[in-house]
C-alpha cells in the first residue's frame, strides 16, 4: 500500500445479524485531501467510519493507515493511528468543562488543567475556533459543541478526522467558518472525511466524493469532475429529478390568522415575541430561523401545547366563522373539527408511540371512536394498510413496532396518518431532518399535494436551499420574533440568513 | 444540654450506620448503576461481619484481640457485600437485566440470606450469638484518650464515637478527593454521565461499573455490620435493620451524590431516626417521628428540583444499561 494514502480499506464487510452494513467497501482519502462519503440513509456510511473509529470491528477486510496494515480494536486503538472521529450525536459529558471533555480518556499525562487550557488555546489559535476551555458543555450552543469535539481529536494528535454530518445542526453562517476550518487543516497536511446529505456542500468542499449505496461501494470521482445531478444518480442508482414542483393555487383564502402571539417559558425567557402572520389555503408558508429561535413554541402554542401571554390570538377561518384556538386543549382543538394536523419536530418522542406497531399509532387519533370502553381497531388497521402501500413504507407489517424502522419510514407513517384527517392547516417541523433524498421528495409531494388541495401547509426547516425551492411564503424568525416575511419565489439564501441573524443584535440572550 | 449531647452522640452512632450505606451507594450510583439492592446487601454485611469476629473469638478464645475483630468484621461484612453486588453487575452490566428489578430482587435475596445466615448462627450456638464483653468494648468503644472525651463542651460531641464513625468520614473524604481530583473519579463521573462518550472515549466501561458497583456494595455492606456491632451491641437482631438501606439510598439524592454531604446527612438523618426515643412529645405519635426521614428526602427532591442546576442532578445515565451496539 502506499504511504500518500491516509487510509486504505479494502473489501470492509459488516454485518448486523442477518443485515449486511457494509459489503466489500474499497475506500482512499490521501493526506491534505478532504474525502465527502455521500450515500443515502441506510447506506452505511456511519457504520463504515465507526469501523475506523473503532467502535465497531469489521468482520472481513483490511485496513491501511498510511500505507502500513492496522487493526482497530477499539476507540483507544484508533485514536493512536491518529483517526478522531467527530460523531454527529456529540459525544460530551455535560456537567464537564470544555477542557475536562478534551482530555477524558488521555492517560499518558499528568492530569494539569491548567496546562489542557493552555494547550487548547493554542490549538484555538491555530485553526481558527473560539472557546472557552472552562466553559462548561451544558452552558454551550451546539456549534460550540461541535467546536469542542474537534479540538478533543485534535488535541489527541489525530490527523486523520472524521465527521459525521456536521453541517446537520449549525446555520449557514456557522457552516461557513466550519468549512473555513476544514480548509486551514486541509492545508496543515490533514486527511479529512466528512459524511453529508448536502450535496452543496459536497460540492463547495470537498476535493473527492466517494458514493455508497445499500451498504455497497458505488465509486469515488474527483468533486471538480462532477455535479450534483450526477452525484444524486449515483447515490440512488437511478435518474430522479432535484427540481420541486412548486405550482400555484387558483384562488388563495386567509385560513390561519395568528395575531400577537407571545410565550413565555418557565423560566421567565420570552420564546416568542408579538408574533403575527396570516397562512392562506393553499400555501406552504416556510418557517426559517437559527434553531431555537422559537420555532418549537410558535408550533406548541398554535396546537394548545404551550400557555400564551394574555392577547395572543390563533384563528382558523371557515367562510364567516372564525374559532379562536388560544385557551383550548389540544382535546378540544380537535374535537372543535377544526382539522388541524401537527408533524413534530420528535417523531417518536411526540409524534409516535415507538413500541406500538402502525396500526396502534393511527388509533392515536381515533381511539375515542370504539364502542365503551372498546377501541374499534378494523378503521385504524385499514388506514395503516392505505399508508403502507401507498407511501411504500419498508415494514414487516403494520404491527411491527415503528421504533425498528428507519428515519424516512417513520416519518412516512407520522405524515400519512396527520394527512388522513383531512386537515385544513397542517403544522411540520423539521419534516425531512435526517431523512435521505429519496424519502425527503416524497415528504416534498406530499406536502404540496395537500397545498393543492388548498390545505394551508406550515414547513417549519431548516435547509434553506429547500425552503426557497418548496414555499411560497417563507417568515424569518430571529430571537422570538419576526424578523421578515419574503416570497419564495423570488427570495435569495442571502437575503434569509441575514434576517435570521438580524433582529437578534440588540438582545442577544 | 446533656439531651442534646445524647442526642447528638446517639445520631452519630446510628448517623455512621447510615453513611457507609450512603457512601457506598453513591460509588456504586456514580457510575451509572442504580443498585437498590442496598437493603439486603446491609442485611448481609451484618450477618457476615458478626459471624466474622464472633467465630474468630471462638476460634482464638480468650486470645482474641478487639482490633483483629473489627478488622475481620469489616473484612467480612464487605466481602458479604461485595458478593452481592457482584451478581448485580453480572447481570445487569454483562447481561443487562433492568436495574430496578434487579435491585428489588437483590434486596428480597439479601434480606433472606442474611436473615438465614443470622438465624442459622443463633440456633447453632444454642439460641444465642453474642461476643465477650471485652470485644463488645473494643467496637463500641471511642479510640480517643479519655482525657479528651472529657473536655467541657465538645468533648462527647466529637471524641466520643466509635472507630467506625471516624473511618467513615474519612472515607467521605477520601471518595470527595477520588472525585474531585483525580482522574480515576473524573472517568467513573464521565462514565456514569454517559457512557458512550466515556467508551468513545477509551474509557473501559465494563471495569469502572463492575468495580465501582462491587467495591460500592461492600462499603454499603459495612454499615449493617456496624449496626450490629454498634447499636444492637453485638447480637445478632432480625429486625433492627430493615428500612435502613431504603433510608441510605433516599439519602443519596438527598447529599445530592457528593461525599462530603454524606457527612452532616447521615448524622442529621440519624437524629430524626431516634428523635421518638429521645425527644418524645407524648401527644406526637412516634410513626410520625418515624416518617420523618423520608419526608425530608420528599422535600429536598423538590426543591432541588425547582432550582433546576445541571450540577446537582443525577449521573445522567442512572438507571440506564449500556450496550454499545446498540443503534
Amino acid at each position: 500500500m502506499e504511504k500518500e494514502y491516509a487510509i486504505s480499506m479494502r473489501g470492509i464487510t459488516k454485518r448486523f445479524g442477518q443485515v449486511v452494513a457494509n459489503d466489500r467497501i474499497d475506500l482512499d482519502v490521501r493526506w491534505g485531501e478532504i474525502l465527502a462519503l455521500l450515500g443515502e440513509n441506510g447506506s452505511g456510511k456511519t457504520t463504515l467510519m465507526n469501523m475506523l473509529s473503532g467502535i465497531y470491528q469489521p468482520d472481513d477486510g483490511e485496513i491501511y493507515v498510511n500505507g502500513e496494515p492496522v487493526y482497530i480494536q477499539d476507540p483507544k486503538d484508533a485514536f493512536e493511528h491518529g483517526i478522531g472521529m467527530i460523531h454527529q450525536h456529540y459525544k460530551l459529558i455535560e456537567v464537564f468543562t470544555a477542557a475536562q471533555n478534551i482530555i477524558l480518556g488521555l492517560d499518558g499525562e499528568k492530569m494539569d488543567l491548567r496546562q489542557t487550557n493552555r494547550k487548547v488555546r493554542e490549538i484555538c489559535q491555530r485553526y481558527g475556533f473560539d472557546i472557552d476551555p472552562e466553559m462548561k458543555v451544558y452552558d454551550m450552543s451546539v456549534s460550540q459543541k461541535q467546536t469542542v469535539e474537534i479540538i478533543k481529536v485534535l488535541y489527541r494528535g489525530a490527523n486523520i478526522l472524521i465527521l459525521d454530518e456536521p453541517t446537520a445542526v449549525l446555520t449557514p453562517q456557522e457552516s461557513v467558518r466550519l468549512f473555513q476550518i476544514l480548509r486551514n487543516m486541509k492545508a496543515d497536511g490533514k486527511a479529512i472525511i466528512i459524511i453529508t446529505h448536502k450535496l452543496h456542500e459536497v460540492m463547495d468542499v470537498s476535493d473527492c466524493v466517494a458514493v455508497l449505496r445499500k451498504g455497497e461501494y458505488v465509486s469515488t470521482v474527483r468533486t471538480a469532475d462532477t455535479n450534483p445531478q450526477a452525484l444524486t444518480e449515483m447515490m440512488v442508482g437511478h435518474a430522479v429529478t432535484l427540481n420541486i414542483d412548486r405550482p400555484r393555487y387558483p384562488k388563495p383564502e386567509k385560513k390561519l390568522i395568528v395575531q400577537n402571539l407571545s410565550v413565555v417559558d418557565g423560566e421567565g425567557i420570552r420564546r416568542l415575541d408579538d408574533v403575527s402572520f396570516t397562512a392562506y389555503t393553499g400555501e406552504i408558508l416556510g418557517i426559517a430561523g437559527i434553531s431555537g429561535s422559537g420555532q418549537k413554541e410558535l408550533l406548541e402554542a398554535m396546537t394548545g401545547l404551550m400557555a400564551t401571554e394574555p392577547g395572543s390570538s390563533v384563528r382558523i377561518v371557515e367562510g364567516a366563522k372564525e374559532t379562536e384556538l388560544i385557551g383550548m386543549s389540544p382535546m378540544k382543538i380537535r374535537r372543535s373539527g377544526v382539522g388541524m394536523a401537527f408533524v413534530p419536530e420528535d417523531r417518536l418522542g411526540m409524534g409516535l408511540v415507538g413500541s406500538m406497531g402502525m396500526t396502534g399509532n393511527m388509533m392515536l387519533r381515533s381511539w375515542r371512536k370504539g364502542r365503551g370502553i372498546f377501541v374499534k381497531k378494523k378503521e385504524p388497521k385499514e388506514l395503516a394498510d392505505k399508508i403502507l402501500s401507498e407511501l411504500e413504507v419498508v415494514t414487516p407489517g403494520t404491527d411491527y413496532s415503528v421504533r425498528k424502522l428507519s428515519g424516512g419510514n417513520v416519518q412516512k407513517v407520522l405524515v400519512g396518518r396527520e394527512i388522513a384527517i383531512q386537515p385544513q392547516v397542517l403544522l411540520t417541523a423539521y419534516a425531512v431532518r435526517g431523512l435521505d433524498i429519496n424519502t425527503s421528495y416524497t415528504i416534498y409531494r406530499l406536502l404540496t399535494e395537500q397545498k393543492m388541495k388548498g390545505v394551508a401547509v406550515v414547513y417549519v426547516g431548516e435547509d434553506l436551499d429547500v425552503l426557497i425551492e418548496l414555499c411560497d411564503r417563507i417568515l424569518v424568525l430571529c430571537a422570538g420574533r419576526v424578523s421578515g416575511i419574503v416570497d419564495g419565489r423570488s427570495a435569495t439564501k442571502e437575503e434569509i440568513g441575514l434576517l435570521m441573524t438580524h433582529a437578534g443584535r440588540e438582545d442577544e440572550r | 444540654m446533656s439531651t442534646l449531647v445524647s442526642l447528638i452522640t446517639a445520631a452519630v452512632t446510628f448517623g455512621t450506620v447510615l453513611m457507609y450505606g450512603t457512601l457506598g451507594e453513591i460509588l456504586t450510583e456514580k457510575s451509572g448503576n442504580l443498585n437498590l439492592g442496598v437493603e439486603g446487601i446491609m442485611y448481609m454485611g451484618g450477618a457476615f461481619g458478626l459471624a466474622g469476629a464472633f467465630y474468630y473469638e471462638k476460634a482464638a478464645g480468650a486470645a482474641a484481640s478487639g482490633p483483629a475483630a473489627i478488622i475481620l468484621a469489616i473484612l467480612c461484612a464487605f466481602a458479604a457485600g461485595a458478593f452481592a453486588s457482584a451478581i448485580y453487575s453480572f447481570l445487569t452490566i454483562t447481561l443487562r437485566t433492568n436495574q430496578n428489578v434487579t435491585g428489588l430482587a437483590l434486596s428480597i435475596f439479601g434480606t433472606g440470606v442474611g436473615q438465614f445466615a443470622g438465624e442459622f448462627m443463633r440456633l447453632s450456638e444454642g439460641g444465642y450469638v453474642a461476643l465477650s464483653n471485652h470485644l463488645k468494648d473494643a467496637f463500641s468503644a471511642s479510640i480517643w484518650p479519655q482525657a479528651l472525651i472529657n473536655a467541657p463542651v465538645l468533648g462527647n460531641i466529637l471524641f466520643s464515637h466509635t472507630v467506625f464513625f471516624y473511618l467513615a468520614v474519612v472515607l467521605a473524604v477520601l471518595m470527595f478527593l477520588f472525585f474531585r481530583k483525580t482522574r480515576y473519579g473524573m472517568y467513573l463521573t464521565a462514565v456514569g454521565e454517559s457512557p458512550s462518550t466515556s467508551d468513545a472515549a477509551g474509557i473501559n466501561i465494563t471495569r469502572y461499573k463492575y468495580l465501582a458497583t462491587i467495591i460500592g456494595g461492600g462499603i454499603s455492606a459495612i454499615g449493617g455490620m456496624v449496626y450490629i456491632m454498634t447499636t444492637a451491641g453485638c447480637v445478632w437482631n432480625h429486625e433492627g435493620l430493615s428500612g435502613v438501606g431504603w433510608l441510605a439510598v433516599a439519602l443519596v439524592i438527598f447529599c445530592m451524590w457528593r461525599p462530603l454531604n454524606a457527612i452532616w446527612g447521615s448524622v442529621l438523618f440519624g437524629a430524626m431516626m431516634i428523635m421518638y426515643l429521645r425527644v418524645s412529645l407524648p401527644f406526637i405519635p412516634t410513626e410520625i417521628y418515624k416518617i420523618l426521614p423520608y419526608v425530608v428526602t420528599v422535600i429536598v427532591l423538590i426543591i432541588t428540583s425547582m432550582r433546576n442546576s445541571r450540577d446537582k442532578q443525577p449521573p445522567a445515565s442512572l438507571g440506564m444499561n449500556y450496550f454499545r451496539e446498540e443503534r
